[in-house]
């Protein structure tokens, strides 16, 4: 085809690079087909399968037939959109479980907690901080169990301390389990902000407080004058991680199994029970599309702020 | 340094807060310091009476759940081999090859990582298992925690391979090293902290997963301890408390000892902190 080397165009600084593009391809490969398999994929095909009227079980199960936008329309039929148990009823309880366990739970008490063990002596710091972070590191079956445990009426070590207060005890799974899951995923979370602010505000560098010091600053004052505006981007950071955590969780399941009738049902337990118990794969992807589309929005944010404290 | 008076009482304030709350933080944490070592435990909190080992061993006696231990081990060491593996490779390339659109690649990564969560397609993950004839295996479990954990790794040490001077594989390619030795020989053995983080973090996440394995498998023989910890409950739904709390400890050590690990050698500092 060609038969003379064009002249090139003066090249730009070429950035030297050690490894050529041909081994870098290579070294990318394994990453590359697993993560496309089991996230790329999955992305594009719950989109196909939100279409069809897949099921796990039966004649459909094999031979799915495409049905337009039926399962958007049967989750956001407004007869039924607010009923118990319903795909509405559920979104709204998973918005205010995102608010006040996430929003309002782990990252206040995660922030005051980092601004608590700035200050306290090394070995109350070390005790606290490693029961926040059992907390948030063992094993979501176990913790579910502990709890189990823990809020059991009749024997449970919370019932027992109200007792022992003179409150009046309670079988908090069955009357409220709506702020049962809040304190639980509160309980579970709050290690994470902790660590975050605690390493935002160990990054100041203390000549500042120490100045505050001298001018006779109070705990609070350091804490809204200094702290808080130096520490704002990791807090945004926080808040848009937290909510996508608690918007996907699937531990309180482990806890109350989505009950009593729908009253903790979070979308993703949502998702399992219309999938996997019910067995309408259709279904069960509509509200897989839906949640992703809810992650996408949050992501975006996400990621612009990213890019933007990288041209800073 | 010299305190003032309501300095000082602030401090012990300050102190008494950060202790309460670490006591609640504590307590429903407390029953599993006691149960497992009660041979009559029940759901309260109570000193064990009498004191005894034989919830471990009536626990290391049920070939079950000995067999459901070994499934969790198998699944997140052959998640882990894979994910160290690829994540390396995968973080050395973005790091030190010139490959056009790599920054591109890696935000489409990042973007689609955080979109499609584990709860969100539990769905196509089933089907795509189940389309590649992977249904009821290790391995399904395996590739799914891969693919799901290997952005997050390759983001964790593509900035620990940038904060890596490039000159000490360099040196190593003027001494007559080829680029692939380079990575092998003098590469690797600088990364390592950074994969044992990484290594450390993925076991984590999958030995204390539940959902994924809870869709993916079905035949006793196959479930992790995460699953297979339901059987200590009896056929009315009840817990057999004293197993099941022994079971729980068992079952926690692994994730501990990890923990200790990691903040004894590198001190438990914040490394990317994230969780699938």
């Amino acid at each position: 085809m060609t038969t003379e080397p064009v002249p090139s165009p003066p090249k730009k600084v070429r950035n030297f690079a050690l490894l050529s593009n041909r081994a870098g391809a290579a070294f990318l490969t394994p990453a590359g087909l697993l993560v496309s398999v089991f996230v790329i994929v999955p992305f594009f095909w719950v989109i196909f399968v939100s279409f069809t009227n897949r099921t796990l079980l039966g004649r459909t199960a094999l031979n799915p037939e495409f049905v337009g936008l039926a399962n958007y329309f049967s989750l956001f039929d407004p007869a039924t959109f607010f009923q118990r148990g319903q795909f509405g009823f559920s979104l709204i309880l998973t918005t205010q479980f995102v608010l006040a366990s996430a929003l309002l739970g782990q990252a206040l008490l995660g922030l005051l907690l980092a601004w608590l063990i700035q200050t306290v002596p090394p070995w109350v710091k070390r005790i606290t901080e490693t029961f926040v972070i059992a907390a948030w590191i063992l094993p979501e079956v176990v913790i579910g169990f502990a709890w189990f445990a823990f809020l059991d009426r009749d024997q449970g070590t919370l019932n027992m301390l109200l007792e022992g207060f003179g409150l009046p005890p309670g079988d908090f799974l069955l009357q409220q389990p709506f702020w049962v899951i809040v304190v639980f995923n509160t309980w579970r979370g709050a290690a994470f902000s902790m660590m975050l602010f605690n390493s935002a505000f160990s990054s100041i560098p203390p000549s500042y407080f120490q100045a505050a010091d001298v001018a006779g600053a109070s705990s609070w004052q350091k804490f809204r004058d200094i702290g808080l505006p130096l520490i704002r981007g990791h807090i945004v950071t926080d808040l848009i991680l937290i909510t996508m955590w608690t918007f996907n969780t699937f531990t309180p399941f482990l806890l109350t199994n989505g009950g009593p009738s729908y009253r903790t049902e979070l979308v993703s337990i949502y998702n399992y029970r219309v999938a996997f118990q019910d067995f309408q794969f259709g279904k069960g992807a509509a509200v897989g599309v839906i949640m992703m589309l809810i992650n996408l929005a949050f992501a975006l944010v996400y990621l612009s702020i990213g890019r933007k404290k990288k041209v800073r | 340094m010299k305190l003032t008076i309501p300095a000082f009482v602030g401090r012990i304030a300050f102190s008494a807060l950060a202790a309460l709350i670490g006591a609640i933080f504590a307590l429903p944490l407390l029953w599993f310091l006691f149960a497992p070592f009660n041979a009559r435990a029940e759901l309260g909190l109570a000193l064990p009476d009498p004191w005894t080992l034989n919830n471990f061993v009536t626990v290391f006696g049920n070939s079950y759940a000995v067999q459901a231990l070994w499934n969790s081990f198998i699944q997140a060491a052959g998640g882990v081999i894979l994910v160290g593996a690829a994540a390396t490779l995968a973080a050395y390339a973005l790091s030190r090859s010139s490959i056009p659109g790599k920054s591109a690649v890696t935000y489409i990564l990042l973007l689609f990582s955080s979109v499609v969560s584990g709860s969100a397609a539990m769905v196509p993950i089933f089907l795509i298992i189940s389309a590649a004839g992977l249904m009821d295996t290790h391995i399904a479990v395996i590739l799914t925690f891969a693919g799901g954990l290997l952005p997050t790794a390759m983001f964790i040490l593509r900035d620990f391979i940038d904060s890596i001077p490039k000159s000490y594989e360099e040196s190593a390619m003027v001494a007559g090293a080829s680029p692939v030795q380079a990575f092998f020989d003098v590469a690797l053995p600088v990364i390592r902290p950074g994969i044992v983080v990484v290594v450390v973090w993925a076991f984590v996440n999958i030995w204390g997963s539940f959902l994924i394995p809870f869709i993916l498998l079905r035949s006793d023989s196959n479930m992790p301890a995460s699953v297979a910890i339901y059987s200590f409950y009896s056929e009315a739904g009840t817990p057999i408390v004293t197993l099941l709390a022994a079971y729980s400890l068992i079952y926690s050590l692994p994730v501990i000892a990890l923990y200790l690990f990691v903040s004894w050698k590198f001190g438990f500092r914040f490394f990317g902190g994230i969780k699938a």
